[in-house]
């Protein structure tokens, strides 16, 4: 039985360790007052003073001035509206791509798969900035704009908060497209033979059959999009323009420019808070569909 | 179905194009004579040149494979232990508690989890550098690797591993011929997917590196920020170029071992 103990004990003391212990630190520094010192912050915990003394220096001045300052508020709104634009951006891209692949030969699927996947293994950064060439206002898009003659003068795409969403949908592409194929894939054909023997035309059969039959899939998928993109950073940071507001951007600005810790942290643990929600969901989203398939 | 709908086939194509001319675009990019990276200039390997003579470019990226290499073995063996507790471990204390260590850092926020490391780091006096950013992307690449293993764990037949045991196998010697062979496709992408993850760390990466390290996505990143530049175009070439050979390789290797895995059950069964 030492055997069993002693792999219990190193995965999970790691995780205490590295995982557990660093989110206390977050919420307790988040309790704590700016200070010029290093570290930046008050009271620092004193094992000699103990955990009385150190919890009556604690207070939520960083929670109340995170609904005071207008900016965090605003942070906050424009991020949850830029996941939700995105994560709907996705899908109506993603979903034709997913029913078409569902629909393809049998033999090119495999092959089709890979072509979605390989995008995810190249570098994330990379690919945001694949983009920045393209965007920016002597980009390829807009000289080829011009050489068709549809506009005059360079449109402004790049630091714009449209640049934002067609990062997002492209780096995030993969993740709305697997589940959704992956629910695709299984459905079965007859179903939409029956719907169409039955009366229906096809858009019908396609609202009435598919659409259901793959909800699960689309809700992974919405969820797996807008989950990473509501603390997304290098998005915002890199395509983004100085008025577009993201979450993680002013946390990491807070932190390596102010060096705020303590807002820092603050701005962290109501990040968290906002993700609780959606993941609860997806979590029992994804327990329903192992359940439905047992 | 045979054919596709001309529906299918429009957005299919406009979907990969989508997803892929802006690659083309930066690979071709990086061949371009001119230092202005929208205007063609004429074809030119002069950026590569110059990449490989980038002194500090070279340092970060052997410091990013040295983190990437330690990192992701460390992941494997720890994220493969987790998973064999979480599937075949039985009850234990805490069993909640872990299993949900091992879910959330798959869904927090990387600024989040960079910011509680640094923390964790400074309060305990750790001098940052190569080790810290090790220590970090094995936490979060580790809960990767289980999640990898443990589908893997789910599905394979355990009473192969009871007739090990019956046969005299002790359970370690168990595990190590009957059930790593078995499971040993899903650990290595396992590692696959941790050193991925750790090569393309950014965020994660910047909160726990100190001055004295920088990896290649840190570099890149504040390039990047200055604007587009060809050197940096050629350097994405480079780690677009791995990348697809190691995923094409990788999955010719897993469908021949189906093919002949199908084989062998086939064999098996006919004798």
């Amino acid at each position: 039985m030492m055997h069993r103990f002693v792999l219990i004990a190193i995965p999970y003391l790691w995780l205490l360790a590295l995982f557990l212990v660093p989110f206390a630190i977050v919420f307790k520094i988040a309790l704590s007052d700016a200070a010029i010192a290093r570290p930046p912050y008050f009271p620092q915990f004193d094992w000699v003073e103990g955990i009385g003394a150190f919890l009556a220096e604690l207070d939520f001045e960083n929670f109340v001035w995170l609904t005071e300052d207008d900016l965090y508020w605003k942070a906050y709104l424009s991020s949850l509206r830029i996941a939700v634009i995105s994560t709907f951006l996705t899908l109506l891209v993603g979903y034709p791509m997913a029913y078409g692949m569902a629909r393809a030969p049998e033999e090119w699927r495999p092959t089709l798969m890979m072509l979605v996947i390989l995008p995810f293994w190249t570098s994330f950064l990379i690919r945001v900035y694949a983009w920045m060439g393209i965007l920016s206002n002597e980009g390829l898009l807009n000289q080829f704009l011009i050489w068709t003659g549809l506009i005059d003068s360079p449109l402004t795409i790049l630091n714009t908060n449209t640049a934002v969403y067609i990062g997002i949908v492209y780096t995030y592409l993969p993740f709305m497209i697997l589940p959704i194929y992956s629910a695709l894939e299984r459905l079965d054909g007859s179903l939409i033979e029956a719907a169409e023997d039955l009366g229906c035309s096809r858009l019908q059969a396609f609202w009435l059959v598919t659409i259901p039959l793959s909800r699960a899939g689309i809700i992974a998928g919405c969820f797996l999009v807008f989950i990473p993109t509501l603390g997304e950073f290098v998005i915002p940071s890199l395509l983004g323009g100085s008025d577009t507001l993201m979450i993680g951007k002013v946390l990491w600005e807070e932190f390596f420019s102010n060096r705020d810790w303590p807002v820092a942290s603050a701005v962290a643990v109501v990040l968290l808070l906002l993700l609780i929600v959606p993941i609860v969901l997806f979590q029992r989203n994804q327990q329903k569909q192992q359940e439905a398939e047992q | 179905m045979n054919r596709l709908s001309w529906f299918n086939t429009v957005s299919l194509t406009l979907g990969f194009a989508f997803l892929y001319i802006p690659m083309v675009i930066l690979i071709i990019f990086s061949f371009n004579e001119s230092k202005l990276v929208t205007v063609w200039g004429g074809f030119s390997a002069k950026w590569y040149g110059e990449l490989l003579q980038n002194e500090s470019f070279l340092q970060a990226a052997w410091v990013t494979l040295k983190v990437a290499v330690l990192s992701s073995t460390l992941a494997t063996v720890l994220g493969t232990m987790a998973a064999y507790v979480l599937v075949r471990g039985g009850r234990f204390l805490g069993r909640t508690l872990f299993s949900g260590m091992i879910y959330a850092p798959l869904v927090m926020p990387e600024v989040i989890t960079g910011l509680s490391l640094l923390l964790l780091f400074i309060g305990i006096g750790l001098d940052r550098g190569v080790m810290t950013i090790v220590l970090a992307h094995t936490t979060f690449a580790m809960c990767y690797v289980s999640v990898v293993v443990s589908s893997r764990l789910i599905t394979f037949d355990r009473s192969l591993e009871e007739a090990a045991l019956d046969l005299g196998c002790s359970q370690a010697e168990a595990f190590r011929l009957v059930t790593l062979p078995i499971i040993a496709p899903a650990v290595i992408s396992g590692w696959l997917l941790a050193f991925t993850l750790s090569l393309d760390d950014l965020v994660i990466a910047s909160f726990t590196a100190g001055p004295s390290a920088t990896t290649l996505p840190i570099k890149i990143f504040s390039a990047v920020r200055l604007g587009v530049s060809p050197e940096i175009n050629a350097l994405s070439t480079i780690m677009i170029a791995i990348v697809t050979v190691g995923v094409v390789t990788a999955s010719l290797v897993t469908k021949r071992q189906m093919v002949r895995q199908r084989r062998d059950e086939q064999n098996a069964e006919r004798s």
